[in-house]
């Protein structure tokens, strides 16, 4: 190229090429393909191609009983999981008239605001060290492991956790937080130290994770808020027009960014959010920026939430899922010595329960945004079609319209502030 | 309020409405394939609606709508048969209607309601014009569902395939078209290529699908000798 030039060709018949971001690049966040159309380096149009993680969940559920697809809702949107989790288990209580018992709707809500910061967790790193910044990345997964020990506490999964089932969650928070023992990579000194937060109950350990998190997500925001580079690389980026928000679809931060008050706890609560005391945060211009002070903010109203969910909690004992048998299992004791217990927990685990005939959307605040499952039965024991409403899916098919003009390394700025994940967008 | 958009819709559209359902407190209003445009607008523009966002579109598929793969009635006195064969069963209703429902959900952040659209295309001539006009979001969506079943839309500046592979064959989410696929993908090591082979494994039905008829739904009921009432 130089030896050309230095010859005096002509400059301008430099013409517009394409380049292959993606399916193997550390930004694209998973298997994002995304066909750049450059002029210089200056983006002209943007074409994600995405399908690459497609495993047709919505077919392999219409295969399966109810309760067996709860597993895949996990796979979907892989850093929230409870979360998918939770719409799907709505839609199928929706269409059976049944309603958890209070305690687990308390558990439901507090283990969707530890997703909503397990997410946020993960969008920050990755947002972060995207752009440049590493430090942010490791202190993230420090605390994503404690709430990750949380789900591993309660569901003994750290991550595709199945924890909600239709008629309320699996089991009840567990008494005491499993501890560290002594090896040869660490002496009893060091066990002791990491022991110090589990002596109690789950709910302590998470009460212990909510006195200090406030402090460390100042910690995120001391690095990177008023940091300059920070700055330069967000602010003014990917603007959305509050109109343009509602015409592309957006949901949930994407949304807030723009500067709508919008948020479905709010608007239509479900479970116990209206029982809860909390705010919504929404940006003004609608930048990369905005949209990383709304999810910042987030975190800290989602901390609140938790403190009071435990607070409820540790006072009011009760059951956590319902006692009708045709749609939750009877307790392992009954079993060894009531028949009809026993029937009940063999047809619940080969045939499933029937759904009466119907069809129900049940949309929840995703951390991502709105995520919603449409679900029609023909009354049989398994779903007849069921549509999953991921938020990533219409937020990275704005991509062209928000990366248009913007240059190459803006991109990887404006994949990051879409959070999106390949789990939820291919389904 | 949901009663009052009731009302708002009928005064609006009057006889474009050709069903209007609520059903778990959401509305599903169903209009013909001429129409859907004109609505779509309506829906958005009018100040008593103000649906500025199309929050899903989505295809369903209705083929084998109501078929069980196990009979359970005549079965329970005579015990089970092996329920290896799909669609092997008497079938219990037949579906009367197109092939195709399209369905949108709707949103509108001005008055905080929901609405679900249903238009209904055939089997033979599976095209809907497209809405993108009146909701940019619509693009992919429309892409997906052109890519899962096949569902043609008018006017769609850019219908190509979205989550299934470059050169994909067929429409994967129709109820024809097989769990397993028709072709599975490996790499020749003496080629050195990919190749597309017949797909290898067979169907299976782990549990089969069983249509259970009852009165009360939080009450699933079984069979007399499994201690259940009769719905």
């Amino acid at each position: 190229m130089l030896a050309v030039l230095s010859k005096g060709a002509n400059v301008a018949e430099i013409r517009n090429y394409t380049i292959n971001f993606g399916p193997q690049h550390p930004a694209a966040h998973g298997v994002l393909r995304l066909i750049l159309e450059m002029d210089g380096e200056t983006v002209v149009r943007a074409d994600p191609h995405v399908g690459l993680l497609h495993r047709a969940t919505e077919k392999l559920a219409e295969s399966k009983p109810y309760n067996q697809s709860i597993g895949y809702m996990d796979r979907l949107d892989y850093v929230s999981m409870m979360c998918n989790e939770h719409a799907y288990v709505l839609s199928i209580e929706k269409l059976m008239g049944i309603k958890p018992p209070e305690r687990a709707q308390y558990i439901r809500v507090m283990f969707s605001e530890i997703t909503r910061i397990l997410n946020h967790l993960m969008w920050i790193g990755a947002h972060a060290l995207d752009i440049g910044a590493m430090t942010v990345f490791l202190y993230a997964f420090r605390e994503r492991e404690t709430l990750m020990d949380c789900y591993e506490a309660v569901s003994g999964a750290r991550m595709h956790a199945t924890y909600f089932r239709p008629g309320g969650v699996y089991r009840d928070l567990p008494d005491e937080m499993p501890q560290y023992k002594v090896s040869p990579f660490s002496n009893e000194k060091k066990v002791d130290e990491l022991n110090a937060n589990r002596q109690g109950s789950l709910l302590d350990f998470i009460w212990d994770f909510t006195e200090t998190f406030p402090d460390r997500v100042d910690e995120y925001e001391a690095l990177l808020t008023e940091n300059r580079i920070w700055k330069q690389r967000t602010v003014g980026i990917g603007v959305v027009t509050p109109e343009r928000a509602l015409q592309l679809g957006f949901s949930g931060p994407m949304l807030r960014g723009s500067g709508i008050a919008w948020d479905l706890r709010k608007k239509q609560p479900y479970e116990v959010y209206d029982k809860m005391d909390f705010d919504i945060p929404i940006g003004k211009t609608g930048d990369c920026y905005d949209r990383y002070l709304v999810r910042v903010e987030e975190m800290r109203q989602s901390n609140k939430i938790i403190r009071q969910c435990v607070e409820w909690l540790r006072e009011n004992p009760g059951p956590v899922m319902l006692e009708n048998h045709k749609v939750t299992p009877p307790d392992r004791e009954t079993m060894k010595d009531d028949m009809e217990a026993l029937i009940h927990h063999f047809k619940l685990f080969t045939e499933g329960y029937c759904v009466p005939e119907g069809e129900a959307y049940a949309a929840i605040e995703h951390p991502k945004g709105e995520f919603g499952v449409y679900l029609v039965s023909d009354g049989a024991n398994k779903p007849y079609r069921v549509k999953i409403r991921a938020a990533g899916f219409a937020h990275l098919s704005a991509m062209n319209e928000m990366a248009a003009g913007h240059m190459l390394a803006d991109v990887v700025a404006i994949i990051g502030t879409q959070d999106i994940v390949f789990g939820e967008i291919d389904r | 309020m949901a009663k009052s958009l009731v009302n708002t819709l009928g005064d609006i559209f009057g006889d474009k409405l050709i069903a209007c359902d609520k059903a778990f407190g959401e509305l599903t209003i169903e209009v013909a394939r001429d129409d859907l445009l004109d609505v779509a607008i309506e829906l958005r523009d009018q100040d008593e609606l103000k649906f500025e966002q199309l929050m899903d579109l989505t295809v369903v598929d209705y083929l084998s709508y109501g078929q069980d793969e196990w009979a359970t009635t005549e079965a329970t006195g005579s015990g089970f048969g092996r329920a290896r064969e799909a669609r092997s069963s008497p079938v219990h209703q037949e579906w009367q209607r197109d092939r195709f429902a399209v369905v949108y959900h709707l949103l509108s952040v001005s008055h905080n309601q929901r609405l679900r659209v249903k238009c209904f295309v055939k089997e033979n001539r599976p095209m809907l014009p497209s809405v993108i006009p009146v909701w940019n979001s619509a693009n992919w969506y429309e892409r997906e569902a052109f890519d899962l079943f096949g569902i043609l839309f008018e006017g769609h500046p850019d219908l190509r395939r979205i989550l299934t592979d470059y050169g994909f064959i067929g429409h994967p989410f129709r109820k024809d078209f097989p769990l397993i696929g028709n072709v599975e993908l490996r790499y020749d090591a003496k080629q050195k290529r990919c190749v597309y082979e017949p797909v290898s494994i067979e169907p299976r039905v782990l549990v089969p699908r069983v249509i259970r008829k009852e009165k009360d739904p939080a009450v699933y009921v079984g069979s007399p000798e499994q201690g259940g009432k009769r719905g």
